[in-house]
């Protein structure tokens, strides 16, 4: 008889973990991981394949686990996916491959994002996910760069490396990574991890050059007239922060949530003194933004040692566009939440420090044409809320600086790059995709662009 | 990696650096900055690129130890060693153009970004008026080099020790009041100093730039923690400066802004275990 209910992945205790940054999910051990593989009924018409933006041959791999060939089904994942451990910590799975698994109908998907994490975890550990050189196809004298090495990058550079070109990603920070380095805490992705992925892909021949800020050090123009680059990826992503224009954002203790989730998990303020970035630690912090950056700040507000955390959404629950898993992790933790909230200004004292943030009550109103129903603020329902930290997790946008030395790049009234589905741009050889295109998404869907790119400029390049 | 070529004490607590950075030194314009990160438990600061030679492939920075990490990266590397990062050229190129007579005013270390700046603008066939200033006459920095880029120095002690005794900002006045023509002025320097600078030529109405030292971490544009208030909308002064129209700026929220983490700046361990308290 099958199982109905997934097997559960143990967790650090709340009440322990909101004051630590090791990480919350403990991951399945071996016979857990058998069991959980043995549910899946290997679908001679897998939908669950499709789900994936990889399109990872999933029933292949977890038949493998449920096996114990853990050797195997590395190997089955690293094919279409260089960042297995990466992705099968952060996906929304709950909206990608077990959306579509058969199970869910009446009971609950496999685990495969659980199962993924396993492999890649045990992989690592036990040395499984070496790159074999005989596995990469011979260099065919072409050469690729690709500029950000985030996770759209990456997989870029995964699919181009294996099929022979030679490939340097340029980053503009001191590490490799983007957003999973900088911007995902430690918590839910420990950096090592990350590391070690990137690790493989230079075990492959990718060159990783840090510390070059395409725009200046080299332009896009200069890296296909002058370094013979014969095509280029750009993934730079959306970086710039947004902030809400309302008065009071100069104060001290406003943070936009990428400073602050830099400052912590790229620069490791949460070990200082010992790493000497400083990170202000506010006793009540308020969180604006309902997404998973907004999580992520308001759960690292309070394991740096806040007493109060509040998210502050001018919608309501069900309107938040963080994951389910990750709003019930903030709250498990204690984070308190002001749903239908919008702030109307940033409150401080005569020292030039936040001391309140001023909000308006919020109402859901009709549907608008596009089927959601706007927040509309509820007159004289203003009140400040006593905080002394303030960061701001409303959304980033393209930074401009790629746009504005690459006068021949299109791009939208928003400044995200127009590119096809494929990634090709308004210049020929010069391909884009991930969050500069798109806007703020998820690892996974950059990655999935990063995969079409590699095969479009393999096939631009080829012909 | 960034390997540090010269190293010596110019003025007390002074470094003057040439670093082997060779993209850096091909592309960087006058009123540029870089930032540096030496190891791994360090912080991310940023230093104005004081000069640079593109065939050599270095670039100069003068650094005051005025922390930690400034002491660390000065202090605990010597010539020959090298920091693990180096990023740049970053931020906007000053504005270069033929304007007429332009004032370089330049207090404390603040003299090494105006250099190369007043040395462009003597190339663009500007008529270059410098006014440096320092606290005492041990403190005054790159008067030579200056002198040969100017047709005019003007040299500035608080206490008189040498030069003219007071602030940059008095040889300013005494210019614009006695009706002398100034197209354009740049001032860098402590905060205090350029809103000064601001202030006296405020009612004569001409246009002064100021380079911003604000807090940054990455430099690049992705987290804001740069930002100033330049008439009244928020600008990043890494990717929108950092120069700005010295008119505009909000010098008493920017003094404030960089209080921000003076405790945590007194923290005498605030050094990446690079300091003798950790070992």
């Amino acid at each position: 008889m099958l199982k109905v209910n997934r097997h559960a992945m143990p967790e650090q205790p709340a009440e322990i973990r909101r004051r630590n940054f090791e990480e919350v999910a403990l991951g399945y051990d071996e016979a857990t991981a058998i069991e959980e593989a043995k549910r899946c009924l290997n679908c001679p018409k897998p939908r669950c394949v499709e789900g994936c933006p990889v399109n990872i041959y999933i029933p292949k791999f977890v038949h493998a686990v449920s096996e114990g060939d853990f050797a195997s089904a590395i190997k089955i994942i690293k094919e279409k996916s260089s960042l297995p451990a990466v992705c099968g910590r952060v996906c929304p799975q709950e909206k990608q491959c077990e959306s579509r698994c058969v199970l869910g109908i009446k009971g609950e998907p496999v685990a495969i994002g659980r199962l993924e994490r396993f492999v890649a975890d045990y992989a690592r550990e036990h040395g499984l996910d070496k790159v074999d050189p005989s596995e990469v196809a011979a260099k065919n004298g072409k050469k690729v760069a690709i500029v950000g090495s985030g996770p759209s990058g990456l997989a870029c550079a995964g699919v181009l490396a294996q099929k022979g070109y030679d490939v340097t990603i340029f980053e503009v920070l001191h590490a490799a990574g983007g957003v999973l380095m900088y911007g995902i805490p430690q918590f839910r992705l420990p950096k090592e991890i990350v590391q070690h992925e990137i690790e493989g892909l230079k075990q492959m021949g990718v060159h990783v050059q840090t510390n070059a800020i395409i725009g200046r050090t080299f332009t896009i123009d200069e890296l296909m007239k002058e370094e013979g680059f014969d095509a280029v990826y750009i993934a730079t992503g959306a970086g710039l922060p947004h902030f809400m224009h309302i008065p009071g954002e100069q104060f001290n203790g406003v943070y936009a949530a990428n400073e602050f989730l830099t400052r912590v998990n790229l620069m490791k303020a949460y070990t200082f003194p010992r790493a000497a970035t400083p990170v202000f630690i506010g006793k009540k912090v308020a969180v604006v933004g309902g997404g998973n950056v907004a999580m992520d700040a308001a759960r690292t507000a309070m394991r740096l040692g806040a007493e109060h955390v509040y998210i502050v959404y001018r919608r309501g629950e069900d309107e938040l566009p963080a994951r389910k898993e990750e709003v019930g992790h903030a709250k498990e933790e204690g984070i308190e939440f002001c749903l239908l909230n919008n702030p109307v200004r940033i409150v401080g004292n005569e020292q030039g420090w936040v001391t309140g943030l001023e909000c308006v009550k919020m109402e859901l109103g009709e549907p608008d044409a596009s089927g959601r129903r706007s927040p509309v603020a509820i007159k004289d329902s203003n009140y400040v809320l006593e905080v002394d930290e303030v960061i701001m997790a409303i959304g980033q946008g393209p930074n401009p600086l790629i746009h504005q030395t690459t006068p021949d790049l299109e791009v939208n009234r928003r400044g995200n790059i127009v590119a096809d589905e494929n990634g090709a741009t308004s210049m020929p050889g010069v391909y884009a995709g991930g969050d500069i295109v798109t806007g703020a998404a998820t690892v996974i869907s950059a990655m999935g662009a990063g995969k079409r790119a590699a095969a479009a400029i393999d096939e631009y390049l080829m012909k | 990696m960034a390997k540090i070529l010269d190293k010596k004490l110019v003025s007390p607590a002074v470094y003057e650096l040439v670093i082997e950075a060779p993209l850096i030194a091909r592309k960087c314009k006058p009123g540029q900055f870089v930032i540096v990160l030496s190891d791994p438990e360090s912080e991310r600061v940023p230093f104005t690129i004081a000069d640079f030679d593109r065939e050599k492939g270095t670039i100069t920075m003068i650094i005051q130890v005025v922390g930690n990490t400034s002491r660390h990266i000065c202090e605990d590397y010597e010539a020959g060693d090298e920091w693990d990062n180096i990023v740049g050229p970053l931020g906007q190129p000053s504005e270069m153009k033929n304007f007429g007579t332009v004032v370089c005013v330049g207090g404390g270390i603040g003299v090494a970004p105006v250099y190369p700046i007043a040395r462009a603008y003597k190339e663009l066939g500007n008529k270059v008026i410098s006014i440096i200033g320092a606290r005492n006459k041990d403190l005054v920095l790159w008067e030579e080099r200056m002198r040969a880029v100017s047709d005019e120095l003007i040299v500035c002690t608080d206490d008189g020790s040498y030069g003219h005794k007071g602030f940059v900002t008095d040889p300013l006045k005494a210019m614009l009041e006695k009706g002398e023509k100034v197209d354009y002025v740049i001032a860098i320097g402590p905060v205090i100093m350029m809103r000064n600078v601001a202030r006296t030529t405020e009612p004569f109405k001409v246009f002064t730039a100021v380079s911003l030292n604000t807090i940054m971490v990455d430099g690049t544009g992705m987290c804001g923690g740069c930002r100033v208030l330049v008439g009244g909308e928020n600008k990043f002064a890494c990717v929108d400066g950092p120069e700005f129209d010295a008119h505009k700026v909000d010098f008493a929220n920017l003094m404030e802004r960089q209080k921000m983490y003076k405790t945590q700046e007194s923290v005498e361990w605030g050094c990446g275990g690079a300091c003798k308290c950790l070992k």
